[in-house]
């Protein structure tokens, strides 16, 4: 069966725990435990100490839209959404970004506003990939 | 720092043989049509060259090969499109302590027709974090920048277009570039819709061009063909490269370092230039560049592009090429903002000419104002 999106590769072993969270329903960010400050996207060392002290904590899915586009030509052809669409710059409840897509809203920039409330919906793309998509907050 | 500030010139520049749509052209041939026409726009021999600059899929080891050269300092920085601003300051090093005596900072890139060009590149992380959410192309990730400019400082689709319509009326004025004829903000408000809030003439043009600036010692430089350009000051910084990482987005980070160097090492103050080239691969570029350069208060750049300050014949022009927006963007735009700087500081252009141009801001970005390098340029020492 053709996918709906290209999957995310190539995964790596400090990224692999993030994927296989989003599997079960769980979005994990790695946090440095020496300053208990969450980041994104996962690495080897902590990006504020240089550590390596990295655990991983489940994030809420709770956030804000930093910032948006409303897509009308595909840039990337393996993405079936239809179009137009939203690519968002989420800002996680924890601190992290991360960039994602906005779904489950009319792709209109009257509508969409930075800094509004959203939340992730987990999109399953197939039995081993699991991405992280956001809408407007309930 | 003080000892390096017009230590080198620049001493000559030129483009590939023709730039535009140039489907019999490959990329390495824009790169030897450039080199040769910006040495010999110096009064120098292909053979002087010492010292090979280049960033992009040609190491500076193929471009010496492919002249016959056995150059002894090579550079391949490769940062995005600002690496060969970036390479002015490492140009200047080392010809300032002699490792080399005649540099070259070369530009070749099929970007349009793809000519000898190999795609393909390590991509893990956006492969895994931006590319399944449709990212990808410069447009997807600036436009990110743009959005949140706008609601941070209420910037309007309106003020963005003025800068197309600016940069416009400059290549009207350049027999070189690729788009000559008049633009409104109407025209750019209602043409294509790409990627909110960027229409088709928000970004920058697809071209196939080569470029290539030629330095050397401020002493050896006045025996050259033309009048000397002198490297006052230079400032290079990066980032981050995933966009998600610009901590202080809208605002450039790389772009603040960069700028703040080259001003000190130039002795200068915003206020103090008269010629501005400044990297549009978008609309939104410029105007946050001069605001993360501190040329004036964030949300304010927009303000540098209303008629008779950045366009012809205005208090401070800007982009007098006709920038990535209407003379030509390859891929890796900026080396012509360094072609246009100087050729103005020499008084070469002609109906774009700037009356008594003397001292000259160059800043670019690489990536998504991921990375940026800034030139200080005089025609006086």
């Amino acid at each position: 069966m053709e996918l709906e999106r290209p999957l995310p590769a190539p995964i790596t072993p400090e990224t692999r725990p993030f994927w296989d969270g989003l599997k079960e329903g769980k979005l994990l960010l790695p946090r440095c435990d020496d300053t208990g400050q969450a980041f994104f996207y996962p690495r080897a060392v902590s990006p504020f100490t240089h550590s390596r002290n990295i655990s991983w904590i489940e994030a809420s899915g709770k956030g804000t839209l930093y910032s948006f586009e409303i897509l009308h030509r595909p840039f990337v052809r393996e993405v079936k959404t239809p179009l137009p669409y939203v690519l968002a710059m989420v800002q996680l409840e924890e601190g992290a970004r991360m960039l994602s897509n906005l779904i489950n809203v009319e792709p209109d920039p009257q509508v969409i506003r930075c800094d509004m409330p959203v939340e992730v919906v987990f999109h399953k793309l197939n039995d081993d990939v699991t991405l992280p998509l956001f809408q407007p907050a309930s | 720092m003080k000892g390096l500030s017009n230590s080198v010139c620049i001493v000559g520049v030129d483009e590939s043989d023709a730039i535009g749509v140039l489907p019999n052209t490959s990329q390495l041939a824009l790169h030897l049509e450039a080199i040769s026409n910006a040495v010999r726009d110096a009064g120098l021999q292909v053979s002087d060259v010492d010292g090979i600059f280049t960033a992009g899929q040609h190491s500076p080891a193929l471009l010496g090969e492919a002249l016959g050269l056995t150059p002894r300092y090579v550079d391949g920085t490769s940062v995005g499109g600002c690496s060969f601003m970036i390479m002015v300051e490492h140009a200047m090093l080392a010809l300032h302590h002699g490792l080399c005596d005649v540099a070259v900072i070369s530009h070749g890139e099929s970007g349009r027709s793809g000519v000898g060009v190999t795609r393909g590149r390590d991509a893990s992380l956006s492969g895994q974090f931006e590319t399944p959410f449709g990212f990808g192309g410069a447009p997807t990730y600036f436009g990110l920048i743009t959005t949140r400019h706008m609601h941070d400082y209420g910037t309007t689709l309106e003020q963005w277009a003025q800068v197309a319509v600016s940069t416009r009326a400059w290549a009207g004025l350049n027999p070189k570039a690729m788009y000559r004829d008049p633009l409104t903000v109407a025209e750019v408000l209602n043409s294509r819709p790409i990627c909110y809030p960027f229409n088709i003439l928000n970004i920058c043009l697809v071209t196939d061009a080569g470029g290539a600036v030629v330095l050397t010692r401020a002493d050896r430089a006045k025996d050259c063909a033309k009048k000397p350009v002198y490297v006052r000051g230079t400032g290079e910084g990066t980032e981050h490269v995933m966009v998600t990482q610009m901590k202080g987005l809208p605002l450039s980070e790389a772009t603040r370092v960069s700028g703040k160097r080259a001003f000190e090492m130039a002795g200068v103050e915003p206020g103090d230039f008269d010629h501005v080239m400044l990297y549009d691969a978008f609309t939104s570029g410029p105007p946050i560049m001069l605001e993360s350069l501190g040329m004036c208060e964030p949300g304010e750049g927009v303000t540098f592009f209303e008629a008779g300050r950045s366009t012809p014949g205005g208090s401070l022009p800007i982009n007098t090429n006709g920038g990535g927006l209407s003379y030509t963007h390859s891929g890796m735009y900026g080396i012509f903002p360094i072609l246009e700087a100087t050729r103005q500081l020499r008084g070469e252009c002609g109906a774009r000419q700037v009356p008594n141009a003397s001292l000259s801001l160059v800043n670019g970005m690489g990536g998504m104002l991921s990375a940026a390098g800034t030139l200080v340029l005089s025609n006086v020492a």
